[in-house]
């Protein structure tokens, strides 16, 4: 699978929903439209919250994977403002 | 602009929606508005544009608190009675939150000191009470160009018209002199149900809000009236005179007048 470079990645391990949007929101707002966020997290909700809000606010969601045993990335290119 | 960790969590379901985000906060965050009046609709106006994090709110009223307000204006407590009420308004907006700048000015609004007022803020809302007050804000702000969100009550009945000059329609548009006085009567001879200045000046603080965030659409060109009793609202068009005294092609209003002598010779 084609490797992906991030422009800017987030933390957001210890934060519950819906801070762990909030925080991928801001993120995403600080690039440009076409780059690409990678968010980390460990919170397992959050998985498929981040992803749908993402969708729906216009996003592109690449990937989700899952790292480790207790953490993941979720990676998503910025198509809109 | 870094948000704090507490911005974050405060202003959260706003960052949430698509419309607003960290950037529509942000410009709420670094935003200005005055509030003539805080009275019925004064008080639910800055309550809830403090809450959102307008950046700085100033607020003018020459009265105090008295037993009376306290049926409706709900930035004030029983202790308050006495206080300024610009005054008072300041104490419990500062209380929710912390990020907003309250401005208190305990003076009466008058044509000398309006305009130093408006010059540098972006947004004007007028819930005074009574016609002077009325058409002196409405004309400061089509002579200095803000935009102006006006509210009035009374009984059960209230209204809630949003000014953008030049683009839009003014107050002397709609309704180009002032009413004889005594004509219309005031609150305080004709009532006002308790939660009608809420719901009025929950309008009027969404206007501004979206004036702020640059979304959605304002009452430019239209009025919305709501009739308690009936559970109605109406919006009726109010179209640009273009032969208006004060923003019409040919004004005759170039300069603020003495708006209180005026009101006052009409009684003649």
């Amino acid at each position: 699978m084609e490797q992906i470079k991030p422009d800017k990645k987030v933390d957001i391990r210890g934060l519950v929903c819906p801070y762990t949007f909030v925080r991928s929101k801001l993120a995403i707002e600080s690039l440009e439209l076409g780059q690409v966020l990678e968010i980390l997290l460990d919170y397992k909700d959050a998985t498929e919250n981040i992803p749908k809000s993402m969708q729906d606010h216009g996003q592109k969601v690449l990937k989700v994977e899952k790292i480790n045993d207790r953490e993941w990335i979720i990676v998503v290119r910025k198509e809109k403002e | 602009m870094d948000f704090t960790d507490d911005q974050i969590h405060r202003y959260s379901r706003h960052i949430i929606l698509p419309e607003v985000g960290g950037k529509g906060q942000e410009r709420l965050l670094s935003s200005r508005v005055v509030i003539v009046g805080a009275g019925g609709l004064g008080c639910p106006v800055g309550y809830y544009l403090t809450a959102a994090g307008v950046g700085t709110i100033v607020m003018i009223d020459n009265d105090n608190v008295e037993l009376s307000n306290l049926q409706r204006q709900i930035a004030h407590n029983t202790e308050r009675v006495g206080m300024p009420k610009a005054e008072s308004a300041k104490k419990t907006f500062q209380a929710l939150n912390p990020d907003v700048k309250v401005i208190a000015l305990n003076e009466k609004i008058t044509k000398d000191n309006i305009i130093g007022l408006i010059e540098d803020c972006d947004v004007v809302v007028d819930g005074s009470d009574n016609f002077p007050t009325r058409y002196l804000v409405n004309d400061a702000c089509v002579l200095v160009g803000k935009p102006l969100v006006s509210g009035a009550i009374l009984r059960f009945e209230g209204q809630v018209t949003t000014i953008i000059p030049r683009q839009g329609h003014c107050y002397r548009c709609l309704f180009e002199e002032m009413p004889p006085a005594g004509l219309v009567p005031s609150c305080q001879e004709a009532g006002v149900l308790g939660a009608l200045p809420g719901i009025i000046g929950g309008l009027q603080a969404m206007e501004v809000l979206k004036l702020i965030i640059g979304k959605g659409d304002v009452l430019q060109n239209r009025m919305l009236i709501y009739d308690a009793l009936k559970v109605s609202f109406r919006k009726v068009k109010v179209p640009k005179n273009p032969k208006c005294p004060v923003c019409g092609e040919n004004p005759t209003i170039t300069e603020l007048q003495d708006y209180e002598a005026d009101y006052c010779r009409m009684n003649f």
